[in-house]
């Protein structure tokens, strides 16, 4: 199992899905997967790709300034 | 046993292609869905961007429709690929810089080959004969069918009664009893289908999904193009053309002027990309400057900026000019007033 950190930050709804849909597809299962963004909307749509790709959400969280999700790709 | 048959679905996030998905998936298709970012898609930009919208829905409405649905859904960034499809349309224009149809072949195409290169067996969209002006006009679907390549794997499940049989139907893969024969601009069909499939909530219908359909940004693009005098951009262009004020004194320049604290925050993430003016001695927007600006067009622009900061009224403002990350410069300027601003600016 890798930790890995994408930034996804300065983008728009849905790059930073887009993004990190890409990255996770260069990853392993079990791999963890840290991306911040600055778009809020990223806090309801990153986790709404990983339901529906199965990975799991380990923290979704939004700060002043960033939003922050961890994600554990699926097995 | 026989096989399951697969199915890509343009999911665009609205209720047709919503309930398109959904028709397959009742006929036991597997479906994954498909959605295409162009850099012009409406989706949350504004809304993520304003703070006063902040209380307003952030949701990507592909996403969830794929979520309602029960399925995967392949987000495609193609804005590099779609600039000659908005930049050369073969069949034109509509109203705006919405170049429709030739956006709906290119899209089927796209969605033709992914559906080759991935193993499925047919395409499903959410068109209607005759609902939209341009890209859906009865005259004009065969139109999508054949320049796509798509050709007879073209599945429209809601009016697929009124078109020619495609090949999913005539192998016994999808009953064609079981589709639809929606037709014409009214959406009572689709209201009730969906409230008989239980959909409840869904994007409302009216008011587009595309930039491009919109005059006052068809107009903004037009404007940077005649400015550089090429008829290109980059996403960074099309996304600044969605926010802030926009204002062209001069051919060779323009300013981007927030209009709230929302703004502002976004703007402050291009500070390296573009020179700026901020308002120091009172609350006021971040500019930002487009195009190639001598000493004494940065003194109009913080004059024109300075209007649009709570020190409009004030004998001086003072201003921070950024030509360059760490050249700042700070000067006393007298703001503008508003009677000097000239509609004829504002793009």
């Amino acid at each position: 199992m890798n930790h890995y950190t994408l930034d996804a930050r300065n983008s728009l709804c849905p790059l930073p899905v887009i993004k990190t849909q890409n990255k996770v597809a260069e990853l392993q299962a079990g791999d963890v997967l840290e991306v911040t963004c600055t778009d809020p909307g990223a806090l309801s749509d990153i986790p709404a790709w990983c339901r529906i790709n199965g990975h799991l959400v380990m923290r979704a969280e939004e700060n002043d300034e960033e939003v922050i999700i961890v994600i554990q790709v699926a097995y | 046993m026989s096989t399951q048959r697969k199915a890509v679905a343009l999911i665009s996030g609205g209720l047709d292609s919503l309930l398109a998905a959904k028709l397959m998936l009742d006929q036991g298709i597997h479906v994954e869905g498909i959605n295409f970012y162009t850099g012009f898609c409406v989706e949350g930009h504004t809304h993520a961007i304003r703070k006063q919208d902040k209380d307003k829905p952030k949701r990507n409405n592909a996403l969830w429709s794929a979520e309602q649905l029960g399925i995967k859904l392949h987000i495609i960034d193609i804005i590099d690929e779609y600039k000659d499809v908005l930049i050369n349309p073969k069949h034109g224009y509509g109203a705006n810089m919405n170049p429709c149809l030739d956006c709906k072949i290119f899209m089927v195409g796209k969605a033709r080959q992914w559906m080759e290169e991935n193993g499925f067996d047919f395409i499903v969209t959410g068109e209607v004969v005759g609902q939209r002006p341009m890209s859906q006009r009865k005259n004009l679907l065969p139109v999508v069918v054949r320049e796509s390549g798509a050709l007879d794997r073209l599945v429209r499940p809601l009016c697929a009664k009124n078109l020619a049989t495609t090949l999913p139907e005539r192998e016994g893969w999808i009953d064609r009893d079981k589709l639809k024969d929606f037709s014409g601009r009214s959406r009572k069909p689709q209201m009730a289908l969906a409230a008989a499939f239980g959909f409840e909530e869904y994007a409302t219908p009216a008011g587009g999904c595309c930039f491009l359909t919109d005059k006052n940004y068809s107009d903004k693009l037009l404007d940077l193009w005649q400015a550089r005098n090429s008829k290109d951009y980059e996403i960074d262009d099309i996304i600044l053309l969605k926010v802030g004020r926009h204002l062209r004194p001069q051919p060779h320049y323009k300013l981007i002027i927030s209009r709230e604290d929302g703004e502002n925050k976004f703007l402050k993430g291009y500070k390296k990309q573009f020179a700026s003016i901020e308002i120091e001695s009172h609350n006021g927007p971040l500019t930002l400057l487009d195009g190639e600006l001598s000493d004494e067009d940065f003194l109009f622009a913080a004059r024109i900026a300075a209007r649009f900061s709570q020190g409009r009224d004030a004998d001086k403002v003072t201003v921070k000019i950024t030509r360059n990350i760490g050249e700042e410069q700070m000067l006393d300027i007298v703001p503008m007033p508003s009677s000097e601003i000239k509609k004829e600016w504002y793009v």
